[in-house]
C-alpha cells in the first residue's frame, strides 16, 4: 500500500513538472467543450443532446494517450526494469499508476464538466452523475492505456494506437447512429467494447433524471472493463525478459 | 548465514535474441568483499548482472543469491542493483527520485541523504535529473542502488565517464562497504580498475577466463599492467 501511494505520488510528481501535459488534461477539455458549442451555434439541440457524450469521450481519449506514453516511456526508458528489481510488486506499480491518473482524471472531468454545465449551459439532470461518468470513461482511458502499452516498443507506436483502439469505439458506440440500427455483426461488436457502455450511460442521464438500475448496470460494467485492463496490464509486465 | 557465497550460478546458459550470449558459466561470488567483472565491451557483463538481478530470462542454469534463487521477493529487498544507463527519472528533482526509491526499499529519508552525500551530489538535491550531466545522473542513479543498504550491490560500470578524483573516491566508498560486510559486484571495461578489487572475474565473449586476485593475475600472466594480462589470458583462451 505504501509502494502504490509513492508510485502515484511519484507519476504525479512528474506530471508536475510538465507544464503541457496539466494543460492537456485539465484545460483542452473543457476548450473542446466551448468549441463544440459555438460550432453548433446555429443548432443549440444538437450541443444539448451530444454535449453530455462529449463529457465522457475527451477524458477517455486523453487519459488514453498521456498514459499509454507514460508507460511506454517507463518501460523503454529502463526505469520499469529498476522497479523490478525492488521489493515493488507488479500490481502495486499498476495500481499506483491507475491512482495518479485517476486523480488526474477527477480533475478533468471536474474541470470539463463544470465549464460545460455552468459555463456553456449544458443542462443536464444529474450533475453529480454525469461527473461519475465522465471519471470512470477517464480511469478507462488509463487502464487501456497501461494495457495497450505493452504492445508498443516506441512511444510513436503508443500513439498509433489512438485511432487502432479509440476510433474504432467512437463510430460503434452509438453516438453517430444508434447500435440497434447497426448490421448485427456490428451491433454485437459494440456490445463487448466498453465506450458502447458509456454513450449509453450519457444519453439516458440526457433524457432521465435520477440513477436507475439501467444507469447502475452500465456503471458496473464499466467498472469492470476497468479492473480487467487494469488485471492485463499488470500480467503483462515481465520480470525476466530476453 | 553460514553460506561464504554471497552468489552461486552453475551451469548458466543465456541465449539473447539469436545470440548465446552466456554459453556455460559457473562461478562462485565470496561475500564481504569487491569483485571485479571486467571485459570488453560486448561480452556479456550487463547480461549476467541481470540473471543475477533476477530479470534476465535464462536458457539453463542456476542462479542463487544470498542463499535464494535470484529475483525472489525476498532478495529484492537485499540486493541493490544499479543499470549501467541511469535508471531514474529525468523529470524529477534528485530528491524525488531518491526518495522514491527510499519508500519502495522501505527505508527513510535519512538513507536517501546518506546515499546523496556518498556520490558528492548534495549541491544538486533540488536540480531537475534531466538538467544534470551523463555523469552526475549516473550518480543519482548509483545513489539509488546505494540507499537501501543492501547485503549485495550490483554495479554495473559505475565509473564509466566520470572525472578520476571522483572515480578514486567511488572506489574508497565500495572498500568501505565491504568492510562493513556489504558484497560488491562491480563491472567495468577498463582493465587497470581489476587493480582497485580484491578479486577480479575476468570475461570474454560469455566466458569466465580468470576468477582470482589481482597479485594473482598479475603473476600468472607474468604481467604488472594488468590491460597486459588481460591480453595474454585472452591469447591463451583462445589458443
Ligand atoms: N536484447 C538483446 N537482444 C539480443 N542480443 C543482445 C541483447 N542485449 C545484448 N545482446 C548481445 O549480448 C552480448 C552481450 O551484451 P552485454 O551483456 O550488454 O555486454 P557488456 O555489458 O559486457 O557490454 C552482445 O553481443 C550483445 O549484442
Ligand atoms: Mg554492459
Amino acid at each position: 500500500m505504501t509502494r502504490t501511494l509513492a508510485t502515484a505520488r511519484r507519476v504525479l510528481q512528474q506530471l508536475s513538472h510538465d507544464r503541457r501535459s496539466i494543460a492537456l488534461i485539465v484545460v483542452l477539455p473543457s476548450l473542446l467543450m466551448t468549441l463544440f458549442k459555438y460550432v453548433f451555434d446555429g443548432s443549440p439541440a444538437v450541443f444539448g443532446r451530444v454535449g453530455p457524450q462529449m463529457l465522457g469521450i475527451f477524458p477517455f481519449t486523453i487519459m488514453f494517450l498521456v498514459t499509454s506514453v507514460t508507460m511506454v516511456r517507463e518501460r523503454t526508458s529502463g526505469t520499469l526494469e529498476r522497479l523490478l528489481t525492488t521489493p515493488l510488486r507488479r500490481g502495486e506499480l499498476i495500481l499506483g499508476y491507475g491512482l495518479a491518473f485517476g486523480v488526474a482524471a477527477l480533475v478533468q472531468a471536474l474541470a470539463s464538466s463544470a465549464t460545460a454545465i455552468w459555463v456553456l449551459g449544458l443542462d443536464v439532470n444529474t450533475p453529480w452523475a454525469v461527473e461519475l461518468f465522465a471519471v470512470v470513461d477517464a480511469v478507462l482511458g488509463t487502464a487501456l492505456g497501461l494495457l495497450m502499452s505493452a504492445f508498443a516498443v516506441t512511444e510513436f507506436q503508443a500513439v498509433q494506437f489512438m485511432p487502432l483502439i479509440v476510433i474504432p469505439q467512437l463510430l460503434l458506440c452509438g453516438l453517430f447512429a444508434a447500435r440497434a440500427s447497426m448490421p448485427t455483426v456490428l451491433e454485437r461488436t459494440s456490445d463487448v467494447l466498453p465506450l458502447s457502455y458509456a454513450a449509453d450511460a450519457f444519453t439516458t442521464l440526457g433524457r432521465t433524471s435520477g440513477f436507475g438500475s439501467h444507469l447502475a448496470k452500465d456503471l458496473a460494467i464499466l467498472a469492470g472493463c476497468c479492473v480487467a485492463a487494469l488485471a492485463g496490464a499488470s500480467l503483462t509486465l515481465r520480470r525476466r525478459t530476453p | 548465514m553460514t553460506d561464504p557465497f554471497a552468489i552461486e550460478i552453475e551451469e548458466l546458459v543465456v541465449v539473447r535474441g539469436k545470440n548465446v550470449v552466456i554459453p556455460d558459466l559457473s562461478v562462485r561470488v565470496p561475500r564481504g568483499c569487491v569483485t571485479g567483472l571486467l571485459g570488453p565491451s560486448g561480452c556479456g557483463k550487463t547480461t549476467l548482472i541481470r540473471a543475477i538481478a533476477g530479470i534476465q530470462r535464462l536458457r539453463s542454469g542456476r542462479v542463487h543469491v544470498l542463499g535464494e534463487p535470484a529475483g525472489t521477493p525476498s532478495t529484492r529487498e537485499r540486493v541493490g542493483y544499479m543499470t549501467q544507463n541511469s535508471s531514474v527519472y529525468p523529470d524529477l528533482t534528485v530528491r524525488q527520485n531518491l526518495h522514491y526509491f527510499a519508500t519502495l526499499a522501505g527505508t527513510g529519508e535519512g538513507a536517501a541523504r546518506a546515499a546523496l552525500a556518498n556520490v558528492g551530489l548534495q549541491d544538486k538535491a533540488d536540480a531537475l535529473t534531466a538538467e544534470l550531466s551523463g555523469g552526475q545522473r549516473t550518480r543519482v542513479s548509483l545513489a539509488a542502488a546505494l540507499l537501501i543498504d543492501p547485503e549485495l550491490l550490483l554495479l554495473d560500470e559505475p565509473t564509466v565517464g566520470l572525472d578520476p578524483v571522483l572515480r578514486r573516491d567511488l572506489w574508497q566508498l565500495f572498500g568501505a562497504l565491504a568492510a562493513d560486510g556489504t558484497t560488491l559486484l562491480v563491472s567495468s571495461h577498463v582493465m587497470e580498475e581489476a587493480g582497485r578489487c580484491d578479486r577480479v572475474l575476468l570475461m570474454r565473449e560469455g566466458r569466465l577466463i580468470a576468477d582470482c586476485s589481482p597479485d594473482e593475475l598479475r603473476r600468472r600472466t607474468g604481467q604488472t599492467d594488468l590491460e597486459q594480462a588481460f591480453l595474454t589470458l585472452a591469447e591463451g583462451s583462445a589458443a
